[in-house]
């Protein structure tokens, strides 16, 4: 479909690429990480296709799922990376999606031609990494296969998720700049992308860090907005500042800023209404908020956040590129990961924009956050 | 970017075919390689796409080439017919039961735009002459009733809420008695977002769709959303089976082209689009502007329908008639500066042109307080002055900035520019304007032949 425009300026770039034997080893000499979620993963594995049906039920949030992981849950909360089985239930349909295709691919072919690449395409197509990004990784796939001799079908999926990490890790920087008293996370998004849940969680998982954590109410726009904010902060414990709902919310993050530093908290997170990144006005008044937080936190730590939410198709790229002018973007979080949208689009936006996934958002519950790990997001589309 | 010239790309596709003919077999493939790569472009569903191609490239091939048309025209002609074809050809509206109240009920993935859709609809129907009820039946999400009933002050339009300890279902039998005893003839019940792979709350849509029996069960969903809503509206579908849907965030820049794919799984009809934040944004669909918008085509219809509404004939006859004889004053200008704004925000006017790159209009925005400010500036004119620009001196000028609280540098830009534009309406005298409709002309837009 797409053969024609394939591009073949990559070569260059993976001519000295690690074979499939380094690879392996580099695993090893890093165990820690992809073991963990084998062990966890493998019945999980057999349960969902025995019964899908069980596995649908899996990422509810009512809170009456069973926890595959009864190890040491306090220790689980505190580390970033070992948070395999919520991953796991979170990224069951994601994975459930491309896995199964590509098997049922590749049995079917017993030989690598360009209908199998044409296949492939659409099925990253389908997982919303959008028609540019797919030529380029089928077109990198294609000079790898070539690089490997490989003839066999089933090792095309294995340099298929080769890439894909790759391209993820390209820009991976999961760990938030939180280095000053106070430091500052600022977090923007189009409205509807879960922008004020994300916040909750993370104050939630600072707080369990043992972080100090303020927030403030900068959705001064819609309707509930700052109720909203405050529930979560009551459930965390954690101050919510806030004006009247309608007031410039550059004076409330400017209040919030003052408020952090004569408090001495950690952390403050500031929220933002959601804006259509198309909407001058509104972009502007994000600038005037953004100009504030620098003046006010010149030499202190700052993120600037923006929530995606996973659902989303091709516009995310446009948002993130508007966004990134006007907030200077320092991460992404990719929300609502747990229904049956692949989340392809960050592949896209990481390698487009160059700013890395940092946080995933898996549930409706305070602790269904997670930080984002390359690795683990492949594996678990794949294995 | 790929989609933004479809139309350009067909064009140089068939360059060398120009002559007049059938569309043979190998012209509409080529084309359509373009075609599938722009709808993928806009977040059809690569199913969706696959199909709908299939069905054009069946259609087009052995197609003869309207007289007026080049064939890149022409397919894309067919290609455009398709789509508003699939996408609804008539507008459909909301059905009213016989028996009040009539009862909707909306649904949806979270952050899909349901509260705010609810407002909307409120006041549309209230507009349209209907006493509506709104029903806070999410009861999970933090402060989402607070939220409706802000939404609902705003519209005027009373609230039903029984806190978020009770269950939805309770809540909406009860809205429903409710509305009964106090007269409400329509009643807009809003749940949770949820899920569409989430069982238990599915389950609880199911069970307040069987015990309320809702006559209309709208599927609200977000317009940028990607491959993935083919999965949403099936399964909504298949939960609560709608009647159809709200296609939300339609103001921002996505092509849209989840509503391709919903008709494509569901064929239900696209009911309204929500176009802006405020509450009376909520606007009827239209399938042949949708398809234009997914093919990036612009919204040339829109745009024509509106200046046709708004746009006195008269006066503009009269203008023709002011530009020739070179009379043109700030009067007129007012005028029609006051015309134009009267069909909506200027930069979504110009969105709807085609063949308008996003990046030039990055540089064009148009500042709508920077016309309030010339309004301000006119409006404090006298009338001798408006007439006759030329008597406007120092210390008119600045009783003028002080009139309309602008400063006098902003005045003298104003008529600086006002002069430069008689200038050059002046080398339009006579024939000018029928150049300039000539020139018009070579858009050579395919539908309006």
């Amino acid at each position: 479909m797409l053969k024609n425009l394939f591009r073949r300026n990559e070569e260059e770039k993976h001519r000295d690429q690690e074979n499939p034997q380094d690879k392996e080893q580099k695993d090893k000499e890093n165990p820690q990480e992809p073991e963990a979620p084998k062990e966890t993963e493998t019945p999980k594995e057999q349960e969902s296709q025995q019964a899908p049906e069980a596995s649908k039920e899996a990422p509810l949030p009512s809170g009456e799922s069973t926890e595959p992981a009864p190890e040491e849950p306090q220790e689980e909360i505190m580390s970033f990376g070992g948070l395999f089985g919520r991953l796991k239930e979170g990224l069951t349909k994601t994975k459930k999606g491309i896995t199964d295709r590509v098997d049922d691919l590749i049995s079917s072919y017993t030989k690598i031609d360009e209908d199998l690449f044409e296949e492939l395409e659409e099925i990253l197509i389908s997982a919303d990494l959008g028609v540019n990004t797919t030529m380029e990784i089928i077109d990198q796939l294609r000079d790898r296969v070539r690089q490997n001799r490989a003839t066999d079908p089933k090792v095309v999926k294995g340099l298929l998720k080769e890439l894909l990490t790759e391209a993820l890790e390209e820009v991976a920087n999961p760990t938030l700049n939180l280095e000053t008293t106070p430091s500052i996370i600022m977090v923007v998004g189009v409205n509807g992308v879960g922008k004020t849940t994300s916040i909750g969680k993370i104050a939630h998982k600072l707080k369990a860090e043992g972080k100090n954590v303020l927030l403030a109410a900068g959705d001064t726009f819609r309707a509930g907005a700052i109720d909203q904010l405050r529930i979560w902060g009551e459930r965390s414990g954690i101050d919510v500042i806030s004006h009247q709902e309608g007031s410039d919310p550059a004076a409330v993050i400017y209040d919030a800023i003052q408020a952090a530093k004569s408090r001495k908290v950690d952390v403050l997170i500031c929220d933002t209404a959601g804006r259509l990144h198309n909407k001058k006005n509104l972009m502007n008044e994000l600038g005037k908020v953004f100009k504030i937080v620098k003046r006010e936190c010149d030499g202190l730590s700052r993120e600037s956040l923006l929530v995606l939410d996973a659902t989303t198709g091709q516009n995310a790229i446009q948002q993130a590129k508007i966004f990134k002018e006007v907030t200077d973007l320092s991460g992404l979080v990719l929300t609502k990961l747990d229904g049956t949208a692949k989340g392809g689009i960050v592949i896209s936006v990481s390698k487009e924009l160059k700013v890395p996934v940092k946080l995933i958002g898996v549930g409706e519950k305070l602790e269904d956050l997670q930080s984002f790990d390359p690795k683990t997001f492949v594996d678990a589309l794949f294995d | 970017m790929i989609f933004e010239g479809l139309a350009e790309k067909l064009q140089n596709t068939f360059s060398k075919l120009k002559g007049k003919g059938k569309l043979n077999e190998q012209d509409v493939i080529a084309a359509m390689r373009e075609v599938k790569m722009a709808l993928l472009e806009a977040d059809v569903n690569f199913k969706v796409v696959k199909d709908f191609i299939a069905k054009v490239k069946e259609r087009a091939v052995g197609d003869e080439v309207l007289e007026s048309l080049t064939p890149g025209q022409h397919v894309i002609k067919i290609v455009k017919d398709e789509l508003t074809h699939i996408m609804g050809d008539t507008q459909s509206k909301i059905d009213f039961s016989n028996k009040p109240p009539t009862i909707i009920m909306m649904a949806g993935l979270q952050g899909a735009g349901k509260t705010t859709t609810c407002g909307k609809l409120a006041k549309l129907l209230k507009k349209q002459g209907k006493r509506p009820l709104l029903v806070a039946c999410d009861v999970y999400r933090p402060a989402a009733i607070n939220q409706l009933e802000t939404v609902g002050k705003q519209v005027e339009v009373p609230v039903f809420s029984l806190g978020d300890k009770e269950k939805p279902v309770t809540i909406a039998k009860e809205s429903i008695i409710h509305a009964e005893k106090n007269g409400n003839d329509v009643v807009i019940i809003d749940t949770a977002g949820r899920l569409h792979i989430d069982s238990n709350l599915m389950n609880e849509l199911k069970e307040i769709d069987q015990q309320v029996k809702p006559h209309e069960k709208l599927l609200v969903l977000d317009s940028m959303t990607g491959q993935d809503a083919v999965n949403v509206a099936k399964e909504f579908n298949e939960t609560i089976e709608i009647n159809g849907v709200i296609l939300t965030k339609l103001d921002g820049d996505t092509r849209g082209g989840a509503a391709l794919s919903i008709r494509g799984v569901t064929d239900k009809p696209i009911k309204f689009v929500g176009m802006g934040e405020k509450l009376d944004e909520l606007e009827a669909f239209h399938p042949d502007r949708m398809a234009s918008r997914i093919l990036g085509m612009g919204d040339m219809l829109s745009l024509i329908e509106k200046a046709e509404s708004s746009f006195d004939q008269k006066k503009a006859r009269e203008m023709e008639e002011k530009l020739r004889t070179q009379q043109f004053t700030f009067e007129d200008f007012l005028d029609q500066l006051e015309q134009i704004r009267n069909m909506g925000p200027i930069g979504d006017m110009l969105n709807m042109l085609p063949g308008m790159p996003s990046k030039q209009m990055k540089n064009l925005n148009v500042d709508e307080k920077e016309l309030n400010h010339i309004q301000a500036i006119i409006q404090s004119m006298t009338r001798n002055e408006r007439t006759n620009p030329s008597i406007i001196n120092g210390s008119r000028r600045k009783r003028i900035a002080a009139g309309s609280g602008t400063s006098v540098q902003q005045v003298n830009k104003l008529i600086k520019q006002f002069e430069q534009t008689r200038k050059m309406m002046k080398q339009f005298s006579g024939s000018g304007m029928d150049k300039l409709k000539k020139k018009g002309g070579k858009f050579n837009m395919p539908f309006f032949g």
